[in-house]
């Protein structure tokens, strides 16, 4: 739990910064009936794999961060975070992407990722990774500014409400790195429990594993496979229509088991929920995604 | 590839299919994990007791030096014997030469990792002599012709009906599945050899530095009556074992309990410091520690690392690893099965040999979140990976997919580039329909998996283009 403690002062300092900051924006100049319109202005990190595979998470972000009236910078220099080579022991291949990530979003005041995976990789691992070279502290104040997407919602925007809609019944998958890394449990639940017709149903072992975990998933196929289909028996018993999470990697893993199960239950990124305002007759993922590459 | 690597590759392949197995286990740490929430709810701040823990811990190992050399005198000045032995070979030569001297035929054992660290019941057995697992669960896997499946519950991969087909077949004269009855079984068949034995060996849960003592936990009171029948006593240990204090057993013996099997206080909890006195009614007439070192102090010298040495083997991580429950104890052909295994072979074995079990992990984390005295076990296995590589153990094909791979990312344009000619092959490969075939690039993914969709365009480029996202 000290990680929580850590972390949630940092936090704090943020929220009150920005808070402060917002209030000091957003009042009305005198006379003036109508509120100022504050825009806020964030960058948005894509990982390399939502980038090339998963756009339409990237999109359903910037739909719900408009909506909300957020200001998107996407700085196209970036790429990856380097945790492929990071987690595989590459440590000396990890560090050059490393410091890129850091130049490319140091002037960002706030950088949100729809991956709690990549910015455990910013704020848990970049200090390590970089220590001892010129950038590690900044490394750590770009962590302390960058946040997963449901995070950056109820902690930094705090807003639960996105407004949307989605009338189904959707079980969350805790990722590994956004519960024991980042230690976030309540915020996207708390987050689903406010779109409107959405029914949140808890699955058993919610916190186990899918078995993703990035080269292990085709080094050790096989345990990685068993492990998603504990997974998909979990959703499968509480008759769950969707699976979502706060990372990408988990769901593309887990959307394959369950194809190849034949299993009725499909995956969807918490943004892809959160983007959806009104009843849409057919929501699978590759309905999304022939949405968006229109 | 490794030999040891290929054994777990294909042992991992097929016990992870093996749905029963699946089955047992998973029932085994559902009911621990009742267990153990129950126990963590007796303590009135469990993250406290962790981290007091997990500080004795840090003050043990970091005063090794000072702690062992406390413990040896007063156990010395008790007349008992100290043998601090730097690998297994020379622990093994100073039983096996111990019994042979003393004439030693039989000799019960509690549990002890040491002792299937250092493969000490084969040595003994190879000189005629009669080694009794005494503890019920080590008992059942020595029937089996196996080793422990786990460190904590070595049978835990049996269910009813096994044992009790295994106890007709060795033990003869039973044919029952009723639990209470197969242990009366094992009990009566057990105690015969205590009264035979001339030996006890047991493991060791602490070297109690201040007071010169060894405390031992079990639920059987196998290692009691073990300590305290036959005419010597050997106490094998970890030098890792040692902590400062007798009060402080009094948050590490309930920790690891709970910790251990989720109950307040393990059933019996004994502290022995020497041979019977002469005012005493029972204890043994020799008492020898043996103070295993076997790679331990150049772990010491890791300071990145040295925290590995905390464990206290209480098995909390193996009951929380999801890699354990698919593989089961058994793959890891090790000693130490789970997290602390994959973590801490290398570094008894060799990293070359078994770097492998640090790359079998989706660095989860739920080890670290179960350890009770706080290891930080999955980012160790990250400095594994990092230490391999840099050590050049790692296949040269993976050395330059990232090397290429770095290359790739290092320009956003190489990056946009590169995958769209991905993308591309591999909607032309699937639109083939050789999905899964030895033509998939992304075969390795697609063996267990339906092939992902892939998109025609990039996040990027839809965003130059001002697509979707309104």
């Amino acid at each position: 739990m000290n990680s929580v403690n850590r972390f949630s002062c940092d936090f704090c300092d943020h929220v009150q910064t920005f808070y402060a900051t917002r209030r000091r924006e957003s009042l009305p100049a005198a006379g003036d009936q109508k509120p100022a319109q504050y825009k806020m202005k964030v960058a948005l990190f894509i990982p390399c794999f939502v980038d090339q595979l998963m756009p339409d998470v990237g999109l359903d972000t910037v739909r719900v961060l408009r909506r909300l009236g957020f200001e998107i910078d996407f700085p196209n220099e970036q790429t990856c975070c380097g945790q492929p080579a990071f987690n595989s022991g590459y440590w000396n291949d990890a560090r050059p992407l490393a410091e890129r990530f850091v130049r490319v979003f140091r002037s960002a005041d706030t950088v949100v990722c729809p991956s709690g995976s990549c910015t455990t990789m910013v704020r848990n691992f970049y200090p390590e990774l970089l220590s001892g070279t010129a950038l590690r502290d900044e490394a750590v104040q770009l962590g302390k500014r960058m946040f997963e997407f449901s995070e950056f919602l109820v902690k930094v925007a705090r807003r639960t409400d996105v407004g949307a809609t989605f009338p189904h019944r959707v079980a969350y998958h805790d990722a590994c790195h956004a519960l024991r890394e980042l230690r976030l449990k309540q915020e996207p639940r708390e987050i689903l429990r406010h779109v409107r017709g959405l029914e949140l149903v808890e699955m058993q072992y919610s916190e186990d594993c899918c078995g993703f975990g990035g080269t292990f998933a085709t080094k050790f196929n096989m345990i990685s496979a068993a492990m998603g289909e504990a997974k998909t028996a979990s959703a499968a018993a509480v008759h769950a229509d969707y699976l979502t999470s706060t990372d990408p990697s988990c769901l593309l893993h887990i959307d394959g088991i369950l194809r190849r199960q034949n299993s009725p239950v499909r995956t969807l990124h918490l943004a892809n929920i959160l983007a959806r305002t009104e009843i849409a007759s057919e929501c699978t993922p590759q309905a999304a995604a022939s949405e968006n590459a229109r | 590839m490794r030999k040891a690597a290929e054994e777990f590759l294909r042992d991992a392949a097929t016990k992870s299919a093996d749905l029963a197995h699946r089955q047992i286990i998973r029932q085994g740490i559902d009911k621990y994990n009742e267990a153990f929430e129950r126990g963590r709810a007796r303590f009135f701040n469990w993250e406290a007791a962790r981290q007091r823990c997990s500080e004795i811990k840090w003050e043990a190992v970091n005063h090794l030096d000072r702690y062992l050399v406390e413990f040896e005198e007063r156990v010395k000045a008790r007349g008992g014997h100290v043998f601090w032995a730097e690998n297994a070979e020379e622990a093994r030569a100073y039983i096996t030469d111990l019994a042979r001297r003393r004439g030693i035929r039989t000799i019960v054992k509690s549990k002890s990792m040491v002792a299937e660290e250092i493969h000490l019941a084969r040595a003994l057995e190879k000189e005629g002599i009669k080694v009794y697992e005494t503890d019920l669960g080590e008992f059942i896997v020595q029937l089996r012709n196996e080793p422990p499946y786990h460190i904590v519950t070595p049978a835990m991969h049996l269910t009813r009906a096994d044992i009790s087909a295994l106890f007709k077949e060795k033990l003869g004269g039973i044919d029952t599945e009723d639990p209470p009855e197969l242990v009366a079984a094992a009990r009566r068949w057990l105690r015969q050899t205590f009264f035979a034995a001339e030996m006890g060996i047991s493991g060791v849960n602490f070297l109690v530095a201040d007071s010169g003592m060894i405390a031992i936990t079990t639920n059987e009171g196998n290692a009691d009556l073990g300590m305290s029948l036959p005419r010597i006593h050997v106490a094998l240990a970890g030098i890792e074992k040692v902590i400062p204090r007798l009060e402080d057993l009094a948050i590490l013996w309930p920790v690891l309990a709970t910790a251990g099997t989720g109950q307040p206080i393990t059933c019996y909890n004994s502290l022995i410091g020497g041979p019977r006195g002469l005012n005493e009614t029972d204890g043994p007439d020799e008492f020898h520690v043996i103070l295993l070192d076997n790679g331990r102090s150049e772990l010491l010298a890791d300071a990145e690392q040295r925290e590995v040495l905390h464990c206290i083997r209480c098995g909390a991580c193996l009951n929380a690893c999801p890699v354990f429950r698919s593989v089961g104890g058994h793959t890891y052909g090790t000693t130490y099965q789970g997290p602390i295994g994959s973590v801490l072979t290398p570094h008894l074995r060799g990293l070359d040999e078994f770097q492998h079990l640090s790359y079998a992990s989706s660095l989860c984390g739920a080890c670290t979140d179960a350890c009770p005295v706080k290891i930080d076990l999955h980012h160790h296995l990250l400095h594994n990976r990092r230490n391999a590589v840099n050590e050049a153990h790692r296949p040269w094909t993976e050395r330059i997919g990232f090397t290429l791979w770095r290359w790739m990312t290092m320009s956003a344009g190489r990056f946009a580039l590169g995958g769209s000619i991905g993308r591309a092959t591999l909607r032309g490969v699937y639109a083939l329909g050789l999905e899964s075939t030895v033509l998939d690039p992304l075969r390795p993914w697609t063996k267990v998996r339906a092939a992902p969709h892939i998109p025609s365009k990039s996040f990027r480029a839809l965003w130059r283009k001002g697509i979707g996202t309104n």
